[in-house]
């Protein structure tokens, strides 16, 4: 038996995981349009590059990476860009993304595509492969794969992949081990390449037995070496990374600390998967599993295309009436969805149809009565009732000192208060408060080196222009004295005191034409002519007035 | 607005503060028991007191009457007030203490929550300060020959102070066993032969050490149903153990063994119930030892060379007043940052 350890707090919520788990993976039908879009991973958007109106073939790139961190989207299936605009996406911010709509043809018509051998294929052209594929962390965190399946200068010692699965309601992942395990395997054994890892280690929560059974008969038949399924225990949120890498190895990686720093990376087990298939096959990430739960006549797992409308989706597994809000995620994390109009994406693991009745409207809260309930549950040892207090306050410099922005939002602390506080909200809103003050920080900075600047150069250019008055002041003096000399001589010599006139006037016109022309010397002749009307115009207005006045 | 979790586990305040009032009653029960039933009436009394101050600080708040009614923690405030003051109180002190705790100490900081000083034990320091002779009138217990008096003579004696003919205040009550050790330490006696007076029993006071071991009872169901943690009750209870323990075993003769002490006055009930008040006690485990040891130790100290009759209420308000500090100090250190490596 395998040493496993134990991290600080956490919390047992029921899991109401069989429902979804009665039947085997389905795969969702294909639906009347697709709204992919171009935004469906940490970094910058993709580019969009295709038109309206054009035909594209499913594993088609329709968005282009934008920079080093972006990924690549995809046509789901074959069909014709109907419009490239702004919709709704499934987002905790709300607010409207760039998507590209296709209609689908119904004839699910493949690119030409191929897979490469990963032990022929160097390692950069592999890491290439999967950010043309789209490949990102499928376990909710959708950061680009490619960037994290690289060692930088740290030697890797355990590839950890994250089959824990924790939030209540959702099996996506326990389905697809039980029914993909191979396939998940053989994703583990190219990132073990990329990585160089020594062992993998499979974290499984002990509620998913036949996923388990499956992985470790996965494991024997195809005589995977140093690999281990490790079965944890069930506690939320035993599944976060960080969570499971203790659990597994007794390492904790800090706040703000790469997991590679301390010799280990982690992978969702779908992300693994997506990779064999991208790797092996060339089929870019096009669908991925999504639970439908809660209140739904058939709650179940489907294989859907990205960029299907959710309203689509949940019909297929029987939505009942009495639905009041479709959440994407679990219940402890997931995100109220703006409308059921919005479609899937690569984050989009579980959708769970709410009604009152399955989760009842927050009870007012009550003032903290410090009861330390919260403290004994979170998973970053943090001190919520203290943070709960800093933010209420906007005392964001303590709760900055408190280390606020170690807190992984898991929700533990806000499943046990008492008080029913809200306390994840208090501590988004900190976060973004004071991620707003440093951006406004920031440009106050800016705007005053600005100004700074000006202020040196306007009298930078003061201090020019005089230096250069003085010169000439110098030259002039320097002329008059020379012009002086024989003037005195020839004292009353008239065509003396001519030439130095004409000498004068020689300057004057010489500085004029030195001088910026003014606008109206380069004139066309189109504005000559407009001019003339309006010089003619006011002097006809001006004989109007004076004739008047004569009145 | 991202609201999150959408689930929450089934726990309120007012369910914690009942379970907490379920566990004084075996303590309560006992106490009816050796004292008789008039601890009911101050109960009745303080609770009734209790409720109608929240009720009217809350409206001059401008504060919603039904969430914080139904809090319970109130409740639990006139609870310990009046089990810490003489049981055939009369009538007004009971009022008295109980709607200066509620009023002043509770609702003038900003009610649930913000208090930083425990309300009950307030409450007991305003009226020990402010009436020393009627906080001292202790009955006597039942073994002692106490229900001299029937209820229905307490009763008249609790609302109109008047007692049956021929019958003194001082022939039914007593000072509290530590009262009485302290005096008579102070005459010269040796503890041994203060503990032979009958008003001592196994462990302390008669009747006293039974009601004690009530609340021990009811604290092991709050350790057990998670209300609590071990840390305030062990540390404060070991804290004043070891204290008494230094000092008799330097001079067995004046000072009495460390088992009289957490068995006297408000040590056990006080390590239960008063030091746990989450509100006022400090968050991090490293301040709760420091809390619950300094509170033992001054406990000890006032009541071994203070002149109050028991030191429970002032050892806790003294280190309530150090909470802040303590949980700025006591900082855990955080995941993944606790240093060396793993």
């Amino acid at each position: 038996m395998r040493k496993l350890f134990k991290f600080h707090g956490g919390v047992y919520p029921p899991t109401r995981k069989a429902e979804s788990t009665r039947t085997p993976i389905v795969t969702a039908a294909l639906p009347s349009k697709l709204v992919i879009p171009l935004h469906q991973h940490v970094g910058s958007r993709a580019k969009p590059v295709v038109q309206i109106g054009e035909r594209v073939l499913k594993g088609q790139i329709i968005g282009k990476p934008e920079s080093r961190l972006s990924s690549a989207v995809h046509a789901s299936t074959s069909g014709t860009v109907s419009a490239i605009d702004t919709q709704l996406v499934a987002h905790h911010s709300g607010l409207p993304d760039l998507c590209i709509t296709l209609i689908p043809d119904g004839k699910d018509e493949w690119i030409a595509h191929s897979g490469v051998d990963y032990k022929q294929t160097q390692h950069s052209e592999l890491r290439h492969l999967l950010r043309q594929h789209g490949i990102v962390g499928l376990g909710g965190a959708v950061f680009p794969s490619d960037l994290k399946a690289y060692s930088h200068k740290h030697k890797i010692k355990t590839l950890v992949i994250n089959g824990a699965e924790c939030e209540p309601y959702i099996t996506c992942d326990d389905m697809l081990m039980r029914e993909r395990a191979s396939d998940i395997l053989r994703g583990a054994e190219v990132l073990r390449e990329l990585l160089y890892a020594e062992e993998v280690l499979i974290g499984i929560e002990d509620n998913k037995p036949e996923a388990i059974t499956a992985m470790r008969h996965a494991i024997q038949s195809e005589l995977h070496e140093r690999m281990e399924v490790v079965t944890v225990p069930t506690i939320y949120p035993g599944g976060g990374a960080k969570q499971l890498i203790r659990v597994l190895t007794g390492i904790e990686v800090a706040a703000g600390v790469r997991s590679t720093e301390k010799g280990m990376q982690c992978f969702n087990v779908a992300t693994a998967y997506s990779i064999w298939r991208a790797i092996t096959h060339g089929e870019p990430l096009l669908s991925r599993i999504i639970t439908v739960t809660g209140n739904v006549d058939r709650a179940q797992n489907f294989e859907v295309l990205l960029g299907t409308p959710v309203n689509e989706l949940i019909a297929q597994a029987g939505a009942r009436a009495d639905t009041d809000k479709h959440i994407m995620g679990g219940p402890m994390m997931g995100v109220q969805l703006p409308s059921a109009q919005v479609s899937v994406t690569k984050a989009t693991n579980c959708i769970i149809e709410s009604s009152p009745a399955l989760f009842p409207p927050p009870l007012p809260a009550l003032p903290c009565i410090r009861c330390i309930r919260c403290a004994d549950v979170c998973p970053a040892e943090l001190q919520p009732q203290d943070l709960f207090w800093f933010a209420k306050s906007n005392n964001f410099v303590k709760a900055e000192e408190f280390h606020l922005f170690d807190c992984i939002e898991c929700g533990a602390c806000a499943y046990v208060c008492p008080s029913n506080i809200p306390l994840v909200n208090y501590y988004r809103y900190a976060k973004s408060e004071i991620l707003a003050r440093e951006q406004e920080a920031k440009a106050a900075e800016a705007a005053r080196e600005r100004h700074e600047y000006r202020q040196f150069r306007i009298e930078r250019e003061k201090q020019e222009k005089a230096a250069k008055l003085a010169q000439k002041e110098k030259a002039a003096l320097a002329a008059k004295a020379a012009a002086a000399t024989p003037a005195i001589i020839d004292a009353d010599d008239e065509d003396a005191v001519q030439k130095r006139i004409d000498a004068a006037m020689a300057r004057a016109k010489e500085q004029a034409a030195a001088n910026i022309p003014k606008n109206t010397d380069t004139l066309t002749p189109e504005q000559q002519a407009e001019i003339s009307m309006i010089e003619a115009r006011r002097a006809k207005a001006h004989e109007l007035a004076s004739s008047e006045d004569k009145n | 607005m991202w609201i999150t979790p959408f689930i929450t586990k089934s726990s309120s305040v007012s369910q914690i503060m009942l379970r907490v009032l379920l566990a004084l009653i075996p303590g309560i029960a006992l106490y009816v028991w050796h004292f008789g039933p008039a601890i009911l009436v101050s109960i009745t009394l303080a609770s009734l007191t209790a409720l109608a101050t929240e009720a009217l600080m809350l409206k001059l708040r401008n504060r919603p009457l039904k969430p914080f009614l139904s809090d319970n923690s109130a409740l639990l405030t006139a609870w310990l007030l009046a089990l810490s003051i003489p049981s055939l109180a009369p009538w007004w002190l009971v009022v008295v203490g109980t709607a200066f705790a509620i009023a002043v100490s509770k609702h003038l900081y900003g009610g649930l929550g913000n208090n930083p000083f425990n309300p009950a034990m307030i409450g007991y320091a305003a009226l020990i300060i402010s009436f020393p002779a009627h906080m001292t009138h202790w009955l006597t217990p039942n073994a002692l020959g106490g229900f001299e008096l029937s209820f229905s003579e307490q009763l008249n004696y609790i609302f109109t102070m008047v007692l049956p003919d021929g019958r003194t205040l001082d022939a039914i009550t007593m000072a509290t066993p530590l009262d009485t050790l302290k005096t008579q330490l102070q005459l010269g006696h040796a503890v041994s032969a203060v503990r032979e007076m009958p008003i001592f029993g196994y462990l302390a006071g008669k009747g006293g050490e039974m009601v004690a071991l009530g609340f021990a009872v009811g604290g092991a169901y709050l350790l057990l149903a998670r209300i609590i943690s071990w840390h305030l009750p062990v540390a404060f209870l070991v804290s004043l153990f070891a204290t008494a323990g230094i000092f008799h075993l330097i001079d067995p003769a004046h000072y009495v063994a460390p088992l009289f002490h957490l068995f006297s006055g408000a040590a056990i009930m006080g390590a239960f119930f008063i030091l746990t008040d989450p509100v006022t006690s400090p968050t991090t485990i490293k301040g709760k030892f420091i809390f619950a040891a300094g509170a033992g130790v001054l406990t000890y100290l006032i009541r071994t060379f203070g002149g109050f009759p028991d030191g429970v209420a002032f050892g806790v308000l003294l280190m309530n007043i150090c909470v802040p500090l303590l949980d700025a100090w006591t900082q855990p250190k955080v995941f993944g940052k606790k240093g060396g490596g793993k």
